[in-house]
């Protein structure tokens, strides 16, 4: 799915997701879980990546397996290296405003990874499991 | 559905009843906006009710934070009433737990105020 880098593809991208979660199986604060970590990671998309480059698209993959959830995004932004982002849990970052978005989606999910999308910008794909609970 | 506040006066504390979503866009910067109002007009004993908060995402923390700080750097205090264990949970894990001081009840908050 390719979404504009605006805040209702959030909304979109949250909508359609949990469409398919639920589809699988996932009970309710599960979805709640799932819906935070695409909602976060789409407003890094959008926001940090894209900028709300109206030229530029939000990428959106979902892979429903019988146990688990996949879901990719990836934006079309300048990318970022993740060890340079501040740690948003030590002592003298908690006052910040932002920087928690990664954070969030980290304990949401149970899988979790951040790479350089080819041919630019960042991809996120988180895997959420049916059993498992995080 | 964004959030809608609501503000209310208890002896001399601030309570702000909050209803919804606050989320990046209008529900975060309702908030942002509401809390530096109460500030530049001297309101120093504030106390965010979030019972009826469904929902926070990461933009809704950062405006508390940020609303925290600006009360604070104008000598007041904010605190928290009502969490959901969904917030309770994204204030663990984002360690805010430690920055916020949080209460059940209402009237303990109030009495809470120096």
């Amino acid at each position: 799915m390719l979404l504009d880098s605006n805040l209702d593809s959030v909304e979109v991208a949250e909508a359609a997701v949990l469409a398919d979660a639920v589809d699988i199986g996932f009970e309710e604060e599960q979805l709640h879980q799932i819906g935070m970590a695409v909602r976060e990671g789409m407003v890094n998309a959008v926001v940090h990546g894209n900028r709300y480059n109206s030229r530029k698209k939000v990428h959106l993959s979902v892979t429903k397996a019988p146990d688990r959830l996949t879901v990719v995004i990836a934006d079309e932004g300048e990318g970022f290296d993740l060890n340079t982002l501040p740690n948003p849990l030590a002592e003298e970052n908690l006052l910040r405003q932002s920087g928690r978005g990664l954070l969030l989606i980290q304990a949401f999910v149970d899988e979790f990874q951040v790479r350089r999308a080819q041919p630019g910008g960042t991809e996120v794909r988180m895997v959420k499991y049916l059993a498992k609970a995080s | 559905m964004s959030v809608k506040l609501t503000i209310r006066q208890v002896g001399s504390v601030t309570v702000i009843d909050a209803a919804g979503r606050i989320t990046l866009g209008e529900g975060a910067s309702q908030f942002r906006d509401a809390i530096r109002d109460l500030a530049a007009k001297g309101d120093k004993k504030i106390l965010v009710n979030l019972s009826e908060v469904s929902y926070i995402d990461s933009s809704g923390i950062g405006e508390m934070v940020s609303s925290y700080t600006t009360v604070t750097n104008h000598g007041g205090q904010l605190k928290l009433l009502g969490l959901s264990k969904r917030v309770k949970d994204l204030l663990q894990i984002t360690k805010l737990y430690t920055v916020f001081e949080v209460f059940d009840d209402e009237a303990a908050a109030i009495r809470s105020f120096t």
